[in-house]
């Protein structure tokens, strides 16, 4: 069973968190930080393997990580997975699928930026190989398929339909005074290209 | 107004999404708190909008919030209805959000099922997905529950995609919601050959994780696993399988000697690194399960030692780590194949990367060998000295003492050189570990007589140098040294050459710095030294060295007199008082060393750890009793004497380590002396009770003597090296001597064999370089042979651990009936028999008295055993058919029980003389539930069946709880003629109601063969199991035993009749029952009443209780004052319950009256015989 999956940048700054168990979010904020802690004192040219750690679960557990660029990749896993399947798991699925294909980014100009800007994106990529904490698909055009037939889906909901419908709800709904609203011309500049890929 | 119209659609349009949040948190890092918290407040006002685009947007932000840290819970209902969006855009926003947060404790969850259910029930196979996904991070066991069966009905779905997350995600249902496990368990298995690998993968991980845990539940399925793991190709499939077999074959062997040849075709033919270090796993699993059994294993291990190197000498520090993790499992059984590897392992410790360098250290523990352990240990010490960061220094060092001290120093062939390294070791700074090596110094120097001298001198050394280790006490612990240091050379001062000069460092005022049970060590040592000083010095006359020493001890005790620290002071002034009355002695010439020295005599022998367990409770003493008047005693002041106890235990784990009165201590010493030498059962330290472990023949090597021009006592120079190479000079000469008898056997012998072994000098070549005796741990006298040492205290076991051969004390309340625990038997019981020294008819008086003490002794343990016994054996019961079976197995324990039965006569002669007075008809066959001094009389619920002239038969019957319709007639046969029985037959006439339980195939009328002869005098006990239908009756059987008998000169049939009387007692069974439910139950009002009073009873009402719980199999549910509730329950299930007064009235309710009321008359009649 995979118990966590953590992806977080060199300064320890949360890009993507998956637990598998429920912790509140205190103490998930508390693993981020010791897990960090442990994983970036640690060269790059040691072994991916961390063990113990009273971290998440004991003995049992073990952290695999990867350190890609400015991301650490921590995945949190007992005794019944596999060291080297676990890391060829971060490798070839999470990596190269995170960054090449979705992003529809070159694999060389791979940036954090991209995992924080659509975290939620990295989320459905991850639910198409990792499910309730067990591997779900490791067949890369097989994840790959299903995660371009779902943006499709989204694509054709929203598309021309949806800006309308949103404008109107807008002021059908509009209460000025109780709606703070806390324009920041400077922002809309940004706003308007950030809107294409939905 | 217009443009406030548009602004606002204009707003609209530019409402924050992700990416706006994300972009604003990065602008703002100064106070990124405040703006996320405006940025909640703006999201509180999208979640009020009824447009669900806003409040999807809103949800996504909420779950980047949560990502960084932020409670989201407040949003709940809003993620619901998200969730229930029926556009995919937005449900799966909503679901994504609901699975970073919600857990069991998430109140709206319930608000869920029905949207879920219909999630899973669309037709667009993302919406099934989403909701899959989703529900597998919050299912609850309610949700688990409700949507098992929908969930069921996915596995088969037409799509694959379903399929395989539907799959998946029932393990998470099961976890939840067990009871799912087996009806969808076939369908699952079903799933293992879908013809899509997606599914099939996912099928095989829910299996091996639910196998993960309960392996053996999983075996039959081996087969099928076996079958995928030859055809798939599924890197990802085949691993997994690969684990879960190494997870089945410790339970069964077979599966493990067929698995070894696929998994090695798969180790030579795979390019995956993954699946080639999983198939060596799980050939190393079956491997250590079958350790012995296989022919040909080795070429397997060989194998797996040769693809693990490779994986080891791997650049990839991954490859290297798992490598080494592999071999040390391989290690635990194969330690000679790992051995072979030594070179890559010592590679390893010079590795960069701490994982591997600890790997490598775990290794080595299993490495070392008489032959490499200073070579190993040089190695380590240099780390050691290189080694940055404490913790693992502090790795190293406790490493380096684990691999050394390794079963009783095994592999240490040279102290000198160990006491050398502990001493290097105490050079170093801020290690946690003083006491560890203190400990050692202890240990070694205590134990090897021969090493006492050189230790000495090092300690003295130590010392005097005290200056360098000190230097900063509060921090480092490495002054713990220096504890054993001045002990030892107290000790052992015989061994100083100048005791002068070790009593003056030891009194050095600088001592007052170290922390005080060190101190407190010091000047008792310093008094030792003073003893010897005052020896060395005896026979001069106005000896002025000795008055010196007396006058250096007054001088500087006193400083250790005002030390804070109590011990320190009262040692200090009880000995300055004592050296100023030897001072005034020696003024007026009088001759005091020898009374001085005799007051530190005898040695101090070291103490097995578990000595102070086992030594035995004298007779008479009982501990439970009270030595005062006990409290006036409500039951709350029973932890009283607990914390009494616990606060004096400090105090006595001190004393322990230092002599608090020399002069009692000394006349202990010499009373245990004494003790010993009359002792026959001490064992006395002659070397052939001591361990050595020299190889065989050590007499005929000629010891090398040390050459001395070591330069020993140079503090700050490492001298263990100067060791290795003597060590190695030495082995080099001794191979070369060896060499020269070799050559001359080989010519004699050549032709003949050659020598096996080619490679380097093998292990028991090497030979110590000086004899050495590890002087074996003392144990109390009169030690008890017990066998539970390696039992973990966690043992719940260990609870059971009970006298029962004590009757009910007033303040018992005994939940489970206890005075039968020869009633059932097992075979571990019989097992115990063989330990039992076995008494033979023809002993002296003598001899049986001496018996009769260690049948005490073994008594306790067997009741003990007995109790853990009776359980087991009402689980195992109903397969307790001695009479049918006769298998090997079978003969040899009746074999054993006839002897036990042997046994048990002579005690029950034994009872019959002091108590068959008042036992009256009951025959006290209970073995070891009489005590002489116990108040209560034996009891015994075995009642006479029948008897004639030549046998006698009691008996007594038992239900169990696992069969409501079983009863057990466990009957004793005594032989009481001079002749043989044989042929034993047992046959009872069945009644409508109860019958003989009689082997298949039998007629209803057969009899059954008792499986066993009786020789003269002899009495054994068989089991009859007999089926009941009706139990609130009692009950009579006629029966008939038909035996021969035999004697030297003729052989005949006899019969006997008997009536087995079954009584509505024998079907009840002590039951515990805690005082809430009993008065819930009392409550119910199911239960209908009757009473009865016993007149004429004038006995304790402790012993009336307990003889309602044992001959009625009652438990004492609570027990105030004068009156006492008491349960039992028969075999089917009625309760039965009591209320006793001390007026001997007993007020009783039952579910059944008949029941109760014959239980009732029973009980008034066992009374009505006492």
């Amino acid at each position: 069973m995979i118990k966590a999956i953590l992806i977080f940048n060199n300064h320890g700054k949360p890009r993507l968190i998956r637990f598998y168990q429920y912790f509140a979010e205190d103490m998930q904020q508390q693993i981020i930080r010791e897990t960090f802690h442990l994983v970036s004192k640690r060269d790059d040219n040691v072994c991916n393997f961390l063990e113990g750690g009273s971290l998440i679960g004991g003995s049992d557990y073990k952290l695999i990580y990867r350190h890609y660029a400015t991301l650490y990749f921590v995945f949190c896993v007992d005794s019944s997975e596999s060291e080297l399947g676990i890391l060829d798991l971060i490798q070839v699925n999470l990596l190269q699928f995170v960054f090449v294909e979705t992003l529809d980014k070159c694999f060389e100009n791979v940036c954090e930026l991209d995992l924080i800007f659509h975290m939620d994106k990295v989320h459905y990529i991850l639910q198409e190989v990792v499910m309730g904490g067990m591997v779900l698909e490791t067949n890369m055009n097989e994840i790959v398929a299903q995660v371009e037939l779902q943006n499709r889906m989204e694509k054709s909901e929203g598309g021309l339909s949806a800006a309308p419908a949103r404008a109107v709800s807008a002021v059908k709904n509009m209460n000025l005074p109780e709606i703070p609203r806390n324009i920041n011309i400077g922002d809309i500049n940004i706003k308007v290209p950030s809107l294409s890929p939905f | 107004m217009a443009l406030k119209i548009v602004k606002g659609s204009i707003d609209r349009m530019f409402d924050k999404n992700l990416q706006d949040l994300v972009r604003g948190i990065r602008n703002h890092k100064e106070d990124e708190a405040k703006y996320i918290s405006t940025c909640i407040d703006e999201i509180k006002q999208e979640l009020k909008q009824d447009n669900i685009a806003v409040k999807a947007n809103a949800v996504c932000k909420l779950t980047y919030l949560q990502m960084l840290g932020y409670d989201v819970s407040w949003a709940a209902f809003n993620i619901v209805e998200v969730m229930s969006s029926s556009k995919f855009t937005y449900k799966r926003i909503g679901y994504l959000a609901a699975s970073q947060c919600f857990h069991e404790g998430t109140d709206v969850i319930m608000l869920t099922t029905n949207q879920i259910r219909k999630d899973l029930s669309s037709p667009n196979q993302y919406d099934t997905g989403v909701a899959l996904t989703g529900l597998s991070c919050f299912v609850t066991p309610d949700l688990a529950r409700d949507l098992a069966n929908d969930i069921m009905t996915l596995m088969s779905h037409t799509k694959p995609y379903i399929r395989k997350k539907a799959v998946l995600i029932m393990y998470k249902v099961f976890l939840k919601y067990p009871e799912s496990l087996r009806p969808a368990f076939p369908r699952l298995k079903e799933k293992l050959e879908d013809p899509d690998p997606g599914v099939q993968s996912a099928a095989v991980n829910v299996i091996c994780e639910l196998a993960r845990r309960n392996p053996k539940n999983y075996l039959s399925l081996a087969p099928l696993f076996f079958k995928l793991m030859t055809s798939s190709t599924n890197n990802w499939v085949l691993i997994k399988i690969i684990k879960l077999f190494g997870a089945l074959t410790p339970l069964e062997p077979r599966l493990g000697k067929k698995l070894i040849e696929p998994l090695t075709n798969l180790i030579h033919s795979t390019s995956a690194m993954s699946l080639l270090y999983e198939c060596v796993n799980t050939v190393i699993a079956v491997l250590i399960s079958l350790s012995s059994g296989m022919p040909n294993h080795s070429a397997s291990i060989q194998l797996c030692v040769q693809k693990l190197r490779i994986l080891i000498e791997d650049s990839d520090q991954n490859l290297k780590y798992l490598g080494l993790l592999a071999m040390s499992k391989i290690l635990k059984t194969h330690p000679k194949s790992v051995q072979s590897h030594k070179d890559l392992i010592l590679q390893c410790l010079d590795d960069k990367d701490e994982s591997i360098r600890l790997r490598a250290l775990d290794l080595l523990y299993g490495m070392v060998s008489k032959k490499n352990l200073m070579e190993i240990v040089k190695k380590l010490m240099l780390h050691v000295d290189k080694a940055e960061g404490t913790t693992y220094r502090d790795e190293l060092l406790t490493k380096i003492i684990d691999i050394c001290s390794q079963s009783n120093f095994q592999y240490i062939t040279n102290f000198e050189w160990y006491i050398s390294i502990l001493v290097e070791l105490t050079r170093l700074e801020g290690t946690r570990h003083g006491h560890l090596i203190a400990s050692q110094m202890l240990d070694v120097a205590i134990r090897v007589k021969a090493i006492r001298g050189f230790a000495v001198a090092q300690m003295a050394t130590l010392l005097d140098n005290a200056h360098l280790l000190t230097g900063n006490t509060q921090r480092n612990g490495i002054c713990e040294v220096l504890y054993a240091a001045a002990w030892i050379c107290g000790e052992f001062s015989e061994h100083l050459e100048d005791p002068m000069q070790t009593l003056e460092a030891m009194l050095r005022p600088k001592v007052a710095t170290l922390p005080g049970h060190i101190q407190a060590v010091y000047v008792q040592n310093a008094a030792k030294l003073f003893a010897t000083v005052l020896r060395k010095h005896d026979g001069e006359t106005e000896s002025q060295a000795a008055q010196e020493t007396s006058q250096l001890l007054i001088d500087r005790l006193p400083l250790f007199v005002q030390s804070a620290n109590l011990e320190v002071q009262e040692r200090a002034s009880c000995i300055l008082q004592l050296v100023k009355y030897i001072q005034k002695l020696q003024q007026k010439n009088v001759e005091v060393a020898e009374e001085v020295t005799a007051l530190f005599a005898g040695e101090l022998n070291p103490v097995a750890p578990k000595a102070q367990k086992k030594v035995p409770i004298p007779e008479g003493l009982d501990l439970d009793a009270w030595i005062n008047e006990p409290p006036s005693g409500s039951e709350s002041e029973d932890e009283k004497p607990k914390a009494v106890f616990a606060k004096e235990e400090p105090k006595h784990s001190r004393s322990r380590h230092t002599e608090v009165d020399e002069k009692e201590l000394a006349r202990r010493r010499e009373v245990r002396k004494q003790e010993q030498a009359s002792n026959p059962f001490y064992i006395k330290a002659s070397p052939s009770s001591q361990k050595v472990y020299d190889a065989p023949g050590v007499e005929h090597i000629p010891v090398v003597q040390i050459d001395l021009s070591v330069p020993l006592k140079v503090p700050g120079m490492p001298m263990s090296d100067q060791y290795l190479k003597l060590e190695e000079e030495r082995r080099q000469k001794e191979k070369a001597e060896r060499k020269k008898k070799e050559k001359k056997k080989k010519r004699e012998k050549r032709g003949k064999e050659r020598k096996a072994d080619s490679g380097p000098e093998s292990e028991e070549d090497i030979t110590p370089a000086h004899q050495v005796d590890i002087v074996t741990e003392e144990m109390p006298e009169n030690a008890l042979p017990s066998d539970d040492d390696d039992k973990d205290p966690n043992d719940p076991h260990k609870a059971l651990d009970i006298d029962l051969d004590k009757p009910l004390a007033d303040s018992d309340k005994l939940p489970v009936r206890t005075h039968r625990p020869e009633v059932l038997k097992s075979p571990a019981e019989d097992r115990d028999g063989e330990s039992v020294p076995q008494e033979t008819k023809k002993k002296s008086g003598k001899e049986k008295k001496k018996d009769k003490e260690k049948d005490r002794k073994v008594r306790c343990r067997r009741i003990q055993k007995k109790m853990l016994c009776s359980i087991e054996t009402r689980l195992n019961q109903l397969s307790w058919f001695p009479v049918q079976k006769s298998s090997k197995h079978k003969k040899k324990k009746q074999k054993k029980e006839k002897e036990e039965k042997e046994k048990k006569k002579k005690k029950r002669h034994h009872h019959h003389h002091q108590h068959h007075g008042d036992a009256g008809g009951e025959d006290s066959v209970q073995n070891g539930t009489v005590e002489e001094e116990e108040p209560l009389p034996p009891m015994s619920n075995y009642s006479l069946l029948a008897e004639n002239s030549y046998i006698k038969m009691v008996y007594d019957i038992q239900g169990n709880h696992q069969d409501e319709s079983k009863v057990v007639v466990s009957v004793i046969f005594e032989n009481k003629s001079d002749s043989f029985l044989k042929a034993m037959e047992f046959n009872v006439l069945d009644s409508l109601n109860s019958k003989l339980q009689r082997p298949e195939g039998a007629g209803a009328h057969d009899s059954l063969t008792v499986p066993f002869q009786l020789p003269p005098g002899v009495s054994n006990e068989a089991r009859f199991v007999f089926s009941v239908q009706s139990i609130v009756m009692p009950q009579k059987l006629k029966g008939t035993l038909t035996f021969i008998v035999k004697s030297d000169e003729s052989s005949t049939h006899e019969k006997l009749d008997f009536k087995l009387h079954f009584t509505c007692t024998s079907y009840l069974i002590t039951t515990p029952c805690y005082s809430d439910a009993y008065a819930k139950l009392l409550e119910s009002g199911d239960l209908k009443g009757s009473s009865l009073r016993l007149e004429g009873i004038n006995m304790p009402f402790h012993h009336l209780l307990a003889r309602i719980c044992f001959h009625h199999h009652f438990s004492v549910v609570e027990r105030i004052d004068s009156c006492a509730s008491m349960y039992s329950r028969s075999i089917q299930g009625h309760h039965v319950c009591l209320l006793v007064k001390t007026t001997v009235s007993i007020d009783a309710k039952c579910d059944e009256p008949s029941l109760l009321g014959n239980v009732l008359d029973e009980i008034k009649q066992t009374f009505s015989k006492c």
